[in-house]
């Protein structure tokens, strides 16, 4: 088999969220070096809060302001930490029970003597960053507290009212992939690089398709049999394109058409040039224009044939 | 569409099939790799897509990062023309759900399932961090082993198991594996004591305590009533099937228990008095020590057998890897191997989702007599082999 055509792909989306009252409250707190919670309906007081009790789905709204410190309640060691992670040395993940909470925040816990220094139970402080924004990231990581001891009582009530309260959050996102398009249109993709178009056709319904993805979407069978198709073919339908996309070097106004390539079972689109935009039509019939090193056709011309009949491509359409 | 209306009972898997799950299935797309199990479970069943009254998938456009992937599965499909469809972004388990519910409102006799995933072209961990809540968990981007490690280590200090113990759970699901040919990790099985010499890969989990990173796919077939006794002599009748979920956040949750597992195979009638044993549970547990929490929760004894085709240790297409256990549950009551079994699939860190399903057979099981599988079983596996290395992801 042929070497399956492979690229590496980064996929990155930011989201923007809204924040709500509780988390907006939480998240501007950890700014200001303060760690609310929420008491859920039957008392039990959540960190970090929700807007909803966990377990009759009411809302809740009753902040309170609980400890820097906590006590660990389970732990996992890292030792080969990934990119975005807390700290960029060996670490333990750890739920901590922050003094006078009843759930565990999840963070790093920064234990520079390694594994063996790490237990459940043992008492940890948070450790905040330099630079606070308004995010869970303010807690830059905990710490241990060694000979500490949990604070007693019940937390105190807090408003939850800060000056300037962050409201949103953009939520920044990258992953990394290796894309492959498959080996169908791998081989579209090498036979395109020669400047040469080929589909694949149905054993079914002998339909041939281009580009090819490896199945026909009517018969659910996988294609395998090639075809050359082209190069000139049928304009089908076409529109006029006014408005210049961003980045792209191409003056407007420019026609964006679906063409039937000869022999091929249905449309593929790409720009008509070299004849004036108002004049471009229906059944015209083109040819591919190649630029130097390109991999596909740059855009498609008239071949100067007479336009084809109606019925030639009106299943195409 | 039926003209009466089936009872809860009467909608059952007859067909299954899935692909040799792997590390990379090099160079195919996803409907390529999608494509010969959906052919496969239709041959089984002399279905045409055509014939199927309703389709639903299960998979994730993070795992390949391709936008809108599920549209381009249904090339594999077979569309043509527009067949009742719909899509579940999480496992397959979840899409077998919707079609029974579709199937149990009379709207339909026959549904297709499938779902797939390729995990190979992405860092699963790191994609997994995604699913999480995008406030306080997602910006830390704790990877999926790190939170099961979280877990282990919880079920550790409550001396709910052992190391040793988990080492046995790896040893056994790799041992049970070497009879299936679509594993990933099989072969000459290390004991529990070689296995626990390893060093720890995220303590307290060991390279065994992780399921292998896998691209695979799965497809089922549903029916009701009659249609199922047509398509097949041996129908694994779905008897209930339910799904909860838990909070999302892991320090809101008993780690050590599985309160939503428990909720669901209640609903789904595991624990209904007077209902014959459980002869086998598969089980959705990609690390070690969730089968301990799920062992648990659904009260199994030492009469069931757990995760005989080796479970998701030992091949864990994401995505897949949930409808998988329905249908080797299936599987094992079609080949009169097993009379009632159970299935389950999970979802979310640390099994905060999980849906259960119980399935029987007609009669009594028939002690093995058609153990692997007969042409009218409609459930013959294929022979190949596929070498796999050890666990290394989620």
């Amino acid at each position: 088999m042929d070497d399956v055509l492979t690229a590496p792909m980064v996929v990155e989306f930011p989201f923007t969220r809204s924040l709500g009252p509780v988390l907006s409250a939480f998240l501007t707190g950890l700014r200001e070096r303060t760690v609310l919670g929420v008491t859920a309906a039957d008392g039990r007081v959540v960190v970090p809060p929700t807007e909803y009790d966990p377990v009759t789905a009411e809302e809740i709204r009753d902040l309170v302001e609980v400890g820097q410190r906590g006590t660990v309640t389970t732990w996992a060691w890292n030792g080969a930490p990934r990119r975005g992670q807390p700290l960029a040395h060996p670490f333990a993940w750890v739920l901590v029970r922050l003094d006078g909470a009843d759930t565990a925040l999840l963070h790093a816990l920064d234990a520079p003597e390694g594994p063996d220094s790490v237990t459940t139970g043992m008492r940890v402080r948070v450790r905040w960053a330099q630079e606070r924004t308004g995010a869970i990231t303010d807690i830059a990581c905990f710490e241990p507290a060694p000979h500490d001891t949990p604070l007693r009582g019940r937390p105190t009530s807090h408003p939850g009212t800060f000056a300037e309260p962050v409201t949103s959050l953009v939520a920044a996102a990258r992953l990394d992939y290796t894309y492959s398009p498959g080996r169908a249109q791998t081989r579209y993709l090498n036979a395109l690089a020669e400047h040469r178009t080929k589909g694949e056709r149905c054993p079914e319904c002998r339909k041939v398709y281009v580009p090819p993805r490896g199945a026909c979407p009517t018969c659910g069978v996988a294609t395998g049999e090639q075809v050359e198709v082209g190069p000139a073919g049928t304009v089908t339908t076409f529109c006029v394109v006014n408005i210049k996309a961003k980045g792209l070097d191409i003056e407007v106004p420019y026609v964006y058409g679906h063409i039937a390539l000869d022999g091929a079972g249905l449309a593929l689109h790409g720009r008509v040039a070299g004849i004036p935009y108002d004049q471009v039509r229906m059944g015209l019939r083109v040819e591919p224009v190649w630029t130097e090193g390109g991999r596909h056709p740059d855009h498609y011309r008239p071949t100067g044939e007479p336009d084809a009949a109606y019925e030639t491509y009106k299943e195409l359409l | 569409m039926t003209s009466t209306e089936p009872d809860p009972g009467q909608v059952a898997v007859v067909a299954f099939a899935q692909s040799r799950h792997a590390r990379a299935t090099e160079g195919l797309s996803e409907v390529e790799m999608l494509l010969p199990v959906l052919r496969d479970v239709l041959g089984q069943t002399g279905l045409s897509t055509g014939q199927i009254d309703f389709t639903c998938s299960g998979s994730s456009d993070y795992l390949a990062g391709r936008p809108f992937s599920f549209t381009m599965a249904l090339d594999g499909v077979g569309a043509w023309p527009p067949i009742a469809e719909s899509h579940v972004e999480t496992d397959g388990a979840w899409a077998l759900y919707e079609a029974w519910v579709k199937l149990l409102t009379g709207e339909a006799e026959t549904a297709l399932v499938y779902s797939y995933g390729k995990s190979s072209v992405g860092d699963l961990p790191e994609v997994l961090t995604r699913q999480l809540d995008p406030y306080c968990l997602a910006p830390l981007w704790p990877d999926s082993v790190s939170l099961a490690a979280l877990q282990a280590r919880a079920l550790l200090d409550a001396e709910a198991t052992s190391e040793r113990e988990l080492a046995g759970i790896a040893a056994r699901s790799r041992a049970a594996a070497a009879d299936n040919p679509h594993a990933q990790v099989r072969g000459t099985s290390p004991d529990a004591a070689t296995l626990l010499a390893d060093a720890y890969v995220t303590q307290p989990l060991r390279r065994h305590d992780l399921p292998p990173v896998s691209d695979g796919a799965a497809a089922v077939v549903l029916a009701t009533g009659r249609t199922a006794r047509r398509l097949t002599s041996r129908p694994a009748w779905i008897r209930g099937m339910d799904h909860r979920i838990e909070a999302h956040s892991p320090g809101a949750r008993d780690l050590t228990r599985s309160p939503s597992t428990r909720l669901a195979a209640e609903h789904a009638g595991l624990f209904d008095p007077g209902a014959p044993p459980v002869d086998v549970a598969e089980l959705h547990a990609p690390f070690t020590a969730q089968e301990v929490v799920l062992r648990d929760a659904l009260r199994l004894g030492e009469g069931t057998a757990v995760n005989p085709s080796g479970g998701p240790l030992t091949a864990n297409p994401v995505m897949a890897a949930g409808l998988i256990r329905i249908g080797e549950a299936a599987a094992r009551i079609a080949r009169g191997e097993a009379r009632r079994a159970v299935a389950h699939a999970t979802s979310g860190p640390c099994l905060q989702q999980n849906l259960v399903a119980v399935l029987e057979s007609d009669g009594p099981a028939e002690d093995g007599s058609a153990a692997g599988g007969s042409a009218e079983d409609g459930l013959v596996k294929d022979g190949s082999v596929e070498d796999g290395q050890g666990g290394e992801g989620v």
